[in-house]
């Protein structure tokens, strides 16, 4: 059976969900296979395992930390070359789309970034679903030479186990010259609640200009915690200094397709619905009845959201109580 | 720099699967001003600079270098030739790293991504095929003594990196507004010199980029369907309620 790479997204050996879902997609292609950089492969072999990863490649050198996307590409690169595999697949940001353009290259092979689902064609090869121009066309493409390298956005489907014993195989690659990297010298993680991920969040709860300061961000995190959701921000409210830039949602920020999207006081410019119109069912509070939000809404509710969100939150709290 | 249809404009596909540039207006990308706006700091920052802004277009994509020009900087670069129509990623990025390396670089100052594609893969293979460090999607650099150190963002964490230059470096639309072209920029800009350049001159063989060298194919690009129309309530002080009712029936709550 073709062997497929999936290059695993994860923090310090636990697994990201994104990583789920690309092994739910490449066993509609062949038999996946886990490149793991970094250390923490041990611990992440039983999350790979069960979701179908016959081998995880290790790749665990000083380099994958200190330098930026390079030996990404290199392991990719050298995997990919012994391997011949009959795709690579990677979770889409802005790190991984650098990676999979440059091992496409390197490789002689095209290259689809931001694909939206895959399924095998014909000819078993891959036909990737993408959305367009702010998410107002969707495009079905296939790669037309050598190996087909493809990232995909979270929440492309949903993960689905298929238990294997996975067998760790591990990996010494010849990195590029350092000089021809950019290094990384200082690394300040970002501190972390217990939401989940904006970008592979189930539900999403994001508030814009009608939030109207960063105290009152507050509510909004009410009812994402009320609903298990990810919080995210209008362009407008992360320029006000109101939230942070990593939770914007839109064309420039992160680009979400959740289950749920909930705006409240985002009027709905169009960088902001390109980054949220895939979602499956939106909701909208806002003060605007003309606000562009409500187009996209499957239940708009025309007022002003300090008043119906905490409405909202007791009226959840009641019904399940 | 790119001409791309402008981004708030209803932009559609053409039969063939390319962006029909035809039904909309076009214009510089939105985020290439970022760039433009960097490559001036630097410029006003520090002796010794020159700016040249380089496009890959037909010939109206002249208007972005125009635009750019009127922003500021020295010249253009416009590479021109019917061949390079239907290019992807891998052909455009062959045509500009042929134009970089024939003009010669310190550095490479490119948007994040356009507003048509949003690849934002370009900056890397320009990096790849350059044989220099990329440094890519940075909301704040600076550049002394052959080095270029920036901040980056990620989903986790806040990195300052450096490279030594020459290094390609792409900018997001936080580094910085980028300012309005002046009268006097603009009446400027038209005096800059725009030299225009084809395949020929690059040394690029025309089978390696258009449509024919294009690594993928569009199958099918159709619009989306509309989404149906929602239900709309005014809030008469219920509206929480009747949200959470919603929310409940689809079982989010």
């Amino acid at each position: 059976m073709a062997e497929i790479l999936v290059l695993v997204d994860h923090l310090d050996g636990t697994v990201r969900k994104p990583t789920l879902e690309l092994l739910t997609l490449a066993r509609r292609l062949g038999e996946p296979s886990a490149v793991f950089l970094g250390p923490g492969a041990d611990a992440a072999a039983d999350t790979l395992g069960r979701f179908g990863a016959h081998k995880v490649y290790v790749v665990d050198a000083p380099e994958v930390g200190e330098l930026l996307v390079t030996p990404a590409v290199d392991a990719l690169t050298q995997i990919a070359g012994s391997t011949a595999p009959a795709a690579i697949l990677l979770p889409s940001g802005p790190d991984t789309k650098e990676t999979a353009a440059r091992v496409a290259l390197r490789l002689e092979s095209g290259l689809i970034t931001d694909a939206v689902d895959i399924t095998a064609g014909e000819d078993g090869r891959p036909v990737t679903e993408q959305s367009a121009f702010a998410a107002t066309h969707q495009v079905t493409a296939h790669i037309t030479r050598g190996i087909p390298v493809i990232t995909v956005k979270p929440n492309a489907t949903a993960p689905e186990p298929a238990p294997v014993t996975a067998e760790l195989e591990k990996w010494d690659v010849t990195f590029g010259p350092a000089s021809a990297a950019a290094k990384v010298f200082s690394h300040t993680p970002r501190e972390r609640g217990d939401r989940p991920e904006l970008a592979e969040a189930d539900i999403v709860v994001s508030g814009g200009r009608g939030v109207n300061g960063a105290e009152n961000f507050a509510l909004i995190e009410r009812v994402a915690d009320t609903l298990g959701a990810a919080v995210g921000a209008s362009r407008a409210a992360v320029d006000a200094g109101w939230y942070p830039h990593s939770h914007q949602v839109g064309q420039t920020g992160t680009q979400v397709s959740p289950q749920l999207y909930l705006a409240a006081g985002i009027s709905g410019a169009i960088q902001h619905r390109a980054g949220m119109q895939t979602s499956k069912t939106i909701v909208a509070v806002n003060k605007d009845k003309d606000a562009p939000i409500f187009e996209l809404a499957d239940y708009g509710v025309v007022g002003d959201l300090f008043q119906v969100l905490p409405q909202l939150v007791e009226e959840i709290d009641r019904r399940r109580s | 720099m790119k001409h791309v249809p402008d981004a708030t404009a209803d932009r559609t596909f053409t039969e063939d699967g390319t962006t029909d540039r035809g039904s909309v207006d076009s214009l510089l990308s939105e985020l290439d001003e970022y760039a433009v706006e960097q490559a001036l700091r630097i410029a006003e920052s520090g002796p010794d600079v020159e700016i040249c802004y380089l496009t890959v277009g037909p010939d109206d994509a002249k208007d972005a270098l125009r635009k750019a020009l009127a922003m500021g900087g020295d010249s253009a670069i416009h590479v021109s030739d019917e061949d390079i129509e239907g290019s992807d990623v891998f052909g455009t990025s062959l045509v500009l790293a042929g134009a970089i390396e024939r003009h010669g670089f310190d550095l490479v100052l490119c948007g994040m991504a356009s507003t048509d594609g949003t690849m934002s893969v370009v900056p890397a293979l320009l990096a790849e095929r350059l044989g220099v460090p990329a440094v890519t999607h940075l909301e704040e650099l600076a550049v002394a003594d052959g080095t270029v150190t920036g901040r980056r963002e990620s989903d986790f964490a806040s990195v300052r990196v450096r490279s030594a230059l020459p290094a390609v470096v792409s900018v997001t639309d936080r580094s910085g507004d980028a300012r309005y072209p002046s009268f006097k920029g603009i009446m400027a800009a038209k005096k800059k010199p725009v030299e225009t350049l084809g395949l020929a001159d690059l040394g690029i063989d025309p089978g390696q980029v258009g449509r024919t060298a294009a690594r993928s194919a569009v199958d099918t690009a159709t619009r989306r369907p509309p989404r149906t129309k929602g239900e709309l309530v005014s809030d008469d002080g219920t509206g929480g309620i009747g949200l959470a009712a919603f929310l409940t029936a689809k079982k989010f709550a």
